[in-house]
């Protein structure tokens, strides 16, 4: 039961409950579907990237960024959080940032986990526990880098 | 003899382990069964004291090997009511079983225009072949309905067989929700209509004595790992005129009379149909899986998984916020359900914790999840090692579930 608190955290269980930014955007620039076909989980990551210009560094940013869907609760907890954690960021750290996600949820469990930078982020760091449920966790992350990338790419995690 | 489910649970090992620190609870029996020590003994025997490949060597050892293997035919055709053992043929599992169908008789039989009716409560293993097929062939797939309660709607299905229609493929029991099919109903409609049918056993032969002559079915397949054998030997019957008229599926070796670069017969069958070396191990494991089974009677085993599929349904369905997906009246031990709060995977996951062993998903059935109207579904399967305290266990699991998820 441990490590099933360890993964049921307080703050996983109340993204999935009242998902933050769980809506369609109107005015997105970007879309992609993400799927996950083992458990049938489907959203749909929205992003408005750059819409009033590029950064200092001349990087895009996503100024706005929803979702959409139906999934487990780690699903759609790790999209509410995403969506809050990415908004406001440039592509470039964003793709870092979900590098290190990924990092963080697939590491060994009897490493100590690296959670640094990750902020609420780290509530993941039970899934390691449970290698089925990565595909839960990143599902969205993967959904975001494709609609990122190019518009209307559909994200599978097999 | 009066069945005794504590006298069989000790006859499988594995259901002494413990899982996650707490004794396992398997209630995952139609995805794979587990194996009594009978059939991992065998296995482990015939490696030890009888193995030689088979149909081939001039020794004693291989002729006993080839004996023993032919033997488990004689006994395959006796459980399920074949009247010949040539109408026995090995392959993995029910899918590649199904498979054969489609790339042999489906080739030679479905053209241009042809029609196969499938039902909605299909596994992919009898949907994809199909669709492969008609692809192949320029023919058309018509898909009988389901109801609400996840029983067939036979009124439908009938209105599909049409002058086209040359294959009716239909399971017999649905994985993902129980429902029993009325098979002899449906055999019969196709006979009347000169359409040949095959019946996906794979989830009724580990509940219920099959018997494929009383059925009036053209093929029948199963999977051996579901029927407390080892994985990788399968069935595929066929009236023997049928199996006769079909072209090869794989060539190779063991399929052959003579090979020459002008030209090549063919084995008469079953051996037409078994191309190299088989699993043989795995098939005289699936052998003692029927001794053991026959031991104890499979009239014996479905009554008691009827008296288990009723007690954990009407446990469950005290549960609230609990809804049952699949309500026909025949139904062999299968419950799929969904909770008001908690995604199936997030069930499985907290159950897992509690050494219960459960399904979460689609089960290979998503045209029957989407009919039902729900992405995935939790499944409890049951088999006749299970308990009365295994169905308490999941009910105690479940309302720690909805503790976490209230």
């Amino acid at each position: 039961m441990d490590d099933l608190r360890e993964l049921y955290q307080e703050v996983i269980l109340e993204h999935n409950k009242k998902p933050r930014n769980f809506r369609v955007l109107e005015d997105a620039n970007r879309e992609a579907d993400g799927h996950n076909p083992l458990c049938g989980d489907e959203l749909t990551v929205y992003a408005r990237v750059s819409a009033s210009g590029l950064n200092e560094d001349g990087n895009e940013i996503v100024e706005e960024v929803s979702f959409q869907g139906s999934g487990c609760a780690i699903s759609k907890a790790s999209a509410s959080l995403m969506t809050d954690f990415v908004k406001g960021k440039s592509l470039p750290e964003v793709r870092n940032d979900f590098e290190r996600f990924h990092q963080l949820v697939t590491s060994p469990p009897s490493q100590p986990a690296e959670t640094e930078g990750l902020r609420k982020l780290a509530v993941f760091s039970g899934v390691r526990e449970y290698p089925m449920r990565v595909k839960c966790a990143t599902l969205a992350w993967h959904a975001l880098c494709a609609a990122l990338d190019a518009e209307g790419e559909t994200a599978k995690t097999e | 003899m009066t069945f005794d489910v504590e006298t069989v649970r000790k006859d499988f090992p594995i259901l002494s382990t413990k899982m996650r620190g707490r004794d396992l609870v398997y209630l995952d029996s139609a995805a794979s069964s587990q194996k009594p020590e009978a059939v991992i003994s065998a296995i482990s025997d015939f490696y030890s004291a009888h193995y030689a490949n088979i149909h081939r060597g001039v020794y004693q050892l291989s002729a006993e090997a080839t004996q023993r293997y032919e033997d488990v035919r004689s006994l395959v055709a006796r459980f399920i009511g074949a009247p010949d053992p040539r109408e026995i043929i090995f392959v993995r599992n029910a899918t590649e079983a199904i498979n054969l169908v489609a790339r042999t008789w489906g080739e030679q039989q479905i053209g241009n225009g042809d029609e196969i009716v499938l039902t909605t409560m299909e596994h992919h293993a009898n949907i994809v072949p199909w669709q492969m097929l008609a692809e192949r062939q320029g023919a058309s797939i018509r898909v009988a309905a389901v109801t609400d309660d996840g029983v067939l709607d036979l009124e439908h299905l009938k209105r599909l067989l049409g002058p086209r229609t040359k294959l009716l493929a239909v399971t017999a029991v649905s994985n993902a929700l129980g429902t029993i099919n009325p098979i002899n109903t449906l055999t019969s409609l196709a006979r009347d209509r000169g359409i040949t049918t095959l019946v996906d056993g794979a989830q009724a032969a580990p509940h219920q004595s099959v018997d494929v002559k009383a059925l009036g079915c053209d093929f029948y397949v199963l999977s051996g790992h579901k029927v407390f054998g080892p994985s990788g030997a399968g069935v595929l019957y066929g009236r023997l005129p049928l199996l006769e008229s079909m072209p090869p599926f794989l060539g190779g070796g063991d399929m052959i009379e003579s090979v020459s670069f002008e030209g090549t017969t063919f084995a008469p069958v079953p051996q037409k149909f078994e191309a190299g070396t088989p699993d043989i191990a795995s098939v005289i494991g699936f052998g003692a899986a029927i001794e053991y089974l026959e031991a104890i009677g499979m009239d014996q085993i479905s009554a008691y998984e009827q008296t288990l599929l009723t007690y954990a349904t009407e446990r469950l369905l005290k549960i609230p916020g609990l809804r049952i997906i699949g309500t026909a009246k025949e139904k062999a031990a299968v419950i799929s359900f969904v909770l008001e709060d908690a995604h199936p995977h997030d069930i499985g996951t907290i159950l897992d914790g509690e050494g219960i062993a459960i399904r979460a998903g689609h089960h290979c059935a998503q045209p029957l999840m989407k009919r039902m109207g729900v992405p995935a579904t939790a499944r409890a399967s049951f088999s006749f090692y299970n308990t009365r305290d295994d169905v308490d266990s999941l009910v105690e699991a479940l309302r720690k579930t909805q503790e976490i998820f209230a």
